[in-house]
């Protein structure tokens, strides 16, 4: 199962971009782990100053904006 | 081009009279709608595409190590670039502190980044001409150069939260970004949603102040009490700003409605200015990482400079 993070320190970006993977994981009948990173030591601590960042399996693949959905596609395919 | 357009929608279908103070107003209003959300399309889209909106990730590179001087003209300069979400100026601050940028160095990019960004250049040319455009953003760099180093003045490191200094950034290794047409195109088109999205409710609240002062405010009332001969209209201005939140965009055809009526050069770059860049919301924001001693010296440091700014343009005028 993957494990995306959403790093964001709760700003309106960073639910839609929740929401988006989401419902990418859903169109593709991938089971994910998502989890919200509200921490801001801990968003830092990725290299990430402009929020929404996401991780997936530890690896920093976006920051800054809401990621468009061939993005999001990508991070929830096997 | 807009202006015909705003004739034939306003005189001609809706019938109103270009004498009337509704007339005027709508006509002020569809003419500033269609031709500032024209050009905020353009301008992003065409930012978008030459990659020109620098990441904050990227100005902390540029910054970071360099004399004060450099450092600073550096941090002005990409501040006035970067359209960037006040909810990145707590992480923004931390990294720049973590990157040992001096406090007054970041103070001077708080500063210019809300008030100055190239999109509201270029509005500003094509609503009030390039001259004023060129007095606004001159005005706006060298209040944010001087401001942060007024505020290095009071050692500021005192009033910096204690767990700021705790955090280690890590190392962004980000994916190189896909630099073929489509995607700088896809790119530049998810730009203009994201900050169109964002912006849209001041740009529309704005033009609608100024057409309601456009249309309503008697233009004799205003050359009486807000020509620039009283003292007290620039502090006033300021005053005004600072509970009034609207972005650097969003206050233009305000500023567009003071002018032709014939309040003060001065006056009006005081009020666009504090609007902008002092805002109490914002200000909050930075609560999160600095004490509110500093807080309350910021904005006192920001309204000062901004009334010595109207001043000077009410004198030279």
């Amino acid at each position: 199962m993957k494990n995306i993070k959403v790093l964001g320190t709760g700003c309106r970006n960073c639910e839609i971009t929740a929401n988006v993977i989401v419902a990418a994981a859903r169109q593709a009948g991938v089971e994910i782990e998502l989890e919200k990173i509200t921490d801001i030591a801990e968003i830092m601590g990725y290299g990430v100053m402009s929020t929404p960042g996401v991780v997936v399996d530890g690896k920093l693949v976006h920051s800054g904006g809401v990621p468009g959905p061939d993005q999001v596609r990508g991070w929830v395919a096997d | 081009m807009f202006e015909s357009f705003a004739n034939l929608i306003v005189y001609q279908a809706l019938g109103l009279d270009p004498a009337s103070h509704l007339g005027a107003a709508v006509h002020f209003f569809v003419m500033d709608v269609t031709k500032i959300f024209a050009l905020l399309v353009i301008v992003i889209y065409v930012m978008g595409l030459l990659r020109a909106l620098l990441s904050p990730e990227r100005v902390r590179e540029f910054v970071r190590g360099r004399p004060d001087w450099q450092a600073r003209g550096f941090a002005v300069t990409l501040g006035a670039l970067t359209p960037f979400c006040s909810c990145s100026s707590v992480p923004l601050f931390i990294g720049f502190v973590e990157a040992g940028i001096p406090l007054g160095v970041t103070f001077s990019f708080l500063i210019a980044s809300p008030m100055i960004n190239e999109v509201a250049a270029v509005i500003l040319v094509g609503i009030l001409g390039w001259k004023l455009a060129a007095l606004y953003v001159g005005a706006g760099l060298l209040v944010a150069w001087f401001g942060g180093i007024v505020m290095q003045s009071f050692k500021p490191e005192r009033w910096v939260e204690d767990y700021v200094w705790k955090i280690q950034m890590g190392q962004a290794d980000l994916p190189q970004p896909d630099r073929s047409f489509a995607g700088r195109h896809r790119y530049a088109v998810a730009e203009v949603k994201e900050i169109v999205g964002r912006i849209w409710k001041w740009v529309l609240l704005g033009i609608g102040v100024g057409a309601l002062f456009h249309g309503f405010v008697p233009g004799q009332w205003v050359s009486e009490n807000l020509g620039g001969d009283a003292w007290y209209t620039v502090p006033a201005a300021v005053l005004m700003g600072i509970p009034l939140y609207s972005n650097a965009t969003g206050v233009i055809p305000v500023a567009e409605a003071m002018l032709t009526k014939g309040v003060a050069v001065g006056t009006t770059l005081a009020l666009m200015m504090s609007v902008a860049a002092l805002s109490l919301p914002e200000m909050l924001i930075l609560r999160k990482v600095i004490k509110w001693q500093a807080l309350a010296l910021f904005a006192g440091v920001l309204a000062i400079a901004f009334t010595l700014v109207g001043w000077g343009f009410n004198a030279i005028a």
